[in-house]
């Protein structure tokens, strides 16, 4: 990895650790906002989802999204937090052009979910526990745009209102890597337990990412807060041109300062937004058109139970009852669309193969991650805008198992579906591909071999064994490709053998 | 309707005689869905608590609300309340409600704080007045100087500062934790009374504008009136008595959280007994 910062890093006076905390601003999956009625959907006309409520109209009142509150909690189980019975909503205050009512209306003293904990894999295979410190519900504020207008600003209120979390982390991590583990991790959390879409483009999963050095072992540093980071290798950029900046400044007998930053995408540096001076007195306090946030366990117990299967207990299951390896297993459940696609694939295949699913998964994941994923790369398409249909892939790996077609013609096959979409017997019924496993027309196809090569016959009794190769590469040949392999096998080695 | 101190705004009907106001106060209460301080309860037909009957009702004279310096004619005008309702039968109790005089600074403390947030959307940008001024902060200073009176922005500047790094423990915390001990006072007082008796001010009114000036003077008029209001208890003024300067002066009833019936009942005894009749001889703006 390209940005991976070791444990300790060199610095030119001795060795320093980096310390990350992150805080995930991830937008919940719901049809109407946290307050108000108003639709969340992304990318409509400006300003056409927004009620009197989220344009803080005189005399309009919050009244809460239920929805987002069992998000909350779904998302607080999911990543095993505790959950808290009781918590306060809070009004932070502050003027912008894009914040209507003045304040945002936040979680501050006593937020919904509280501490847990979230193990991450990292790349040298070892894993790492990252604390979680709280997640809490608030509203987004509405977007300002800048380049609409040569001197004006103009304010889009469709967002303004809209329910994220935020979820904070503890300052656990040591390196980039880790950070982006750890995103990684929760943003499969939220799409698995369906309470984000962890769309990222459309800024539904950002972060603000805090970063301080330190001597290891010595007490926390100075920080720097990056806002608005909007995916992972922007994230990882920052941590690394933050560390980079703030070891300097210390070794050059400098102090880093406590701040709000911003990170540029184009020189991949972050720059000061505002200094702690400078920062905002938010003079929060507990919003008085909400009353505290009460729910009984006997909620969040049924919250639990309809919980769907989460990422790790999925790739357990995948690895110790299905026998996928533990690194196909981990691709597949990276992704909730791969994971789904697998499993009915496997389901499919189970059914038209009559076959035990343990039999069939260790083939059926290697296509997935090794053919289809490698097409989808090529294509640029996700998992879900896939051309070839599950169906269609389970049938293309059904005719495999089932001996119509070699592996290698498979492949051919599979290239015909890419560009054509055609159903995969069809294929092989057009072109003829259908594997030849007719012992006597393969004999024939021996002996014409063996014919045509005495020389190489000669060499072979002769103990060069490696030709066995070349004997059966050319009545593949012969057959273009249409030989069952193991056929041509068993009734090649007797006859070279005289 | 505009938020002005959310934790203490409540619609109220201004009438001419206690049954009208119990017959707004029926067709204006009900559930709001829009509101989530709202409470869902059924209305009760508050006319029909008018029974014009306290006997064996015990009312409450908080001894807290016999102020220092308060004027003689308001003093005389409670006794006869106090008469008026024990002639009716009721049983009149002395009660103590010890946190009274921490009401107005708590009141004075709360009521700015949620000011101070709630008038923070009159900003120009989309509702309302706007005064361009340069850039964003420079518009939001001219619009707000311009829109709002020198008692709004007095009460603003306050509540910025109550709630401000520093100093919110000192003030807004500990206004909350006096509101829960006033409201813990009326509790214990209805476990032996029913209803309370004050007066509804310690003075008769001043005209407009007569104490913009000395805010203090004019804050402290409240006196009686903010305790209901931060313990979130149903409350009355019946106008029952002029002062020397033939201006009217009102007694107050408290009653239990909800019971605004008993509260309406002994409110309609009080008015006839009173038989208040007076007319203002001038209104505002008559010479």
């Amino acid at each position: 990895m390209e940005q991976f910062i070791p444990k300790y890093i060199q610095g030119a006076t001795g060795d320093w650790e980096v310390v990350i905390g992150l805080e995930i601003h991830a937008q919940v999956a719901s049809e109407a906002k946290l307050f108000s009625g108003s639709s969340t959907k992304f990318g409509a006309d400006p300003n056409t989802h927004v009620s009197f409520v989220c344009s803080a109209m005189p005399g309009m009142l919050p009244v809460i999204n239920e929805e987002c509150i069992r998000q909350a909690v779904r998302t607080g189980l999911a990543m095993g937090c505790e959950i808290h019975l009781r918590s306060v909503f809070d009004r932070k205050n502050y003027f912008y052009a894009d914040l209507p009512q003045g304040y945002q209306i936040s979680q501050f003293k006593d937020p919904i979910v509280g501490e847990g904990e979230i193990v991450v894999d990292l790349e040298d295979g070892t894993s790492k526990t990252i604390g979680v410190e709280r997640l809490h519900l608030e509203q987004d504020a509405g977007k300002s745009m800048h380049d609409q207008h040569p001197t004006q600003t103009y304010v889009d209120l469709n967002r303004s209102g809209v329910a994220l979390m935020e979820i904070v982390s503890k300052p656990d991590m040591r390196s980039a890597e880790e950070a982006g583990a750890y995103f990684r991790k929760i943003r499969t959390l939220v799409r698995y337990a369906g309470t984000c879409d962890g769309n990222m483009d459309q800024g539904s999963m950002r972060a603000d990412v805090n970063v301080s050095v330190r001597r290891p072992g010595a007490e926390l540093g100075i920080r720097s807060e990056t806002k608005n980071v909007n995916s992972v290798r922007f994230m990882m950029q920052v941590i690394a041109f933050e560390t980079r900046r703030q070891i300097d400044l210390l070794e050059d007998g400098g102090e880093v300062l406590q701040e709000t930053r911003q990170f540029d995408p184009a020189s991949g540096t972050t720059s000061s937004l505002r200094s702690k001076e400078e920062a905002h007195d938010y003079r929060c306090f507990p919003d008085p058109d909400l009353l505290p946030l009460e729910f009984t366990q006997e909620f969040v117990d049924d919250l639990a139970k309809a919980l769907p299967e989460l990422p790790d207990d999925k790739r357990n299951r995948l690895i110790n009852d299905l026998g996928v390896s533990a690194y196909n297993a981990a691709v597949l459940v990276a992704e909730k669309e791969s994971a789904d696609y697998f499993e009915s694939l496997l389901d499919s295949l189970a059914h038209k193969t009559g076959k035990a699913k343990q039999k069939l998964a260790t083939q059926a994941a290697n296509w997935v991650i090794g053919d289809l994923f490698g097409a989808l790369k090529k294509t640029g398409k996700s998992i879900s805008e896939s051309p070839v249909s599950l169906k269609d892939g389970a049938e293309l790996l059904a005719l495999q198992i089932d001996g119509t077609i070699s592996g290698r013609i498979a492949k051919d096959v599979f290239e015909i579906m890419l560009d054509t979409g055609k159903n995969p017997e069809l294929i092989v019924e057009e072109k003829g591909l259908k594997q030849v496993s007719d012992t006597g027309a393969i004999d024939a196809i021996i002996d014409e071999v063996i014919a045509d090569n005495q020389d190489k016959l000669a060499q072979y009794r002769g103990g060069k064994d490696k030709l066995f190769g070349f004997f059966v590469g050319q009545v593949m040949k012969k057959t273009q490709g249409k030989a069952n392999p193991q056929v041509v096998n068993q009734l090649l080695k007797p006859k070279l053998d005289g | 309707m505009i938020a002005f101190a959310s934790s203490l705004d409540q619609a109220g009907p201004i009438t001419k005689t206690v049954r009208d106001a119990a017959i707004m106060m029926e067709s204006m209460a009900s559930y709001d869905d829009k509101d989530s301080t709202s409470v869902n309860r059924n209305v009760p037909n508050y006319e029909h608590a008018l029974t014009g009957d306290i006997r064996g009702l015990k009312i409450g004279i908080p001894k807290e609300y016999r102020m220092d310096g308060m004027p003689q004619e308001i003093e005389k005008l409670w006794q006869e309340g106090i008469e008026w309702m024990k002639a009716a039968g009721a049983e009149i109790i002395d009660i103590s409600l010890p946190h009274t005089k921490y009401a107005l600074p708590t009141y004075y403390i709360v009521a700015p704080a949620e000011a101070s947030s709630n008038l923070a959307r009159y900003d120009g940008v989309k509702y309302g007045l706007r005064v361009e001024g340069d850039g964003l902060s420079g518009m939001y200073k001219n619009t707000r100087a311009a829109g709002f009176g020198d008692e709004v922005k007095r009460r603003i500047l306050i509540g910025t500062y109550v709630l401000s790094a520093g100093y919110y423990d000192a003030y807004y915390l500990k206004a909350q934790k006096i509101r829960t001990l006033i409201a813990q006072d009326f509790a214990k007082a209805y476990e032996k009374v029913d209803v309370i008796l004050t007066p509804t001010a310690p003075s008769p009114a001043f005209a407009m504008g007569e104490k913009s000036n000395d805010p203090i003077a004019m804050y402290l008029n409240d006196i009686f009136t903010v305790p209901a209001s931060l313990a979130g208890l149903p409350a009355i003024s019946v106008p029952a008595g002029l002062s020397a300067d033939a201006l009217p002066l009102g007694l107050q009833l408290i009653g239990r959280a909800f019971d605004e019936e008993t509260m309406l009942r002994a409110a309609d005894v009080l008015e006839h007994a009173a038989g208040f009749t007076a007319k203002p001889k001038i209104w505002w703006g008559e010479k």
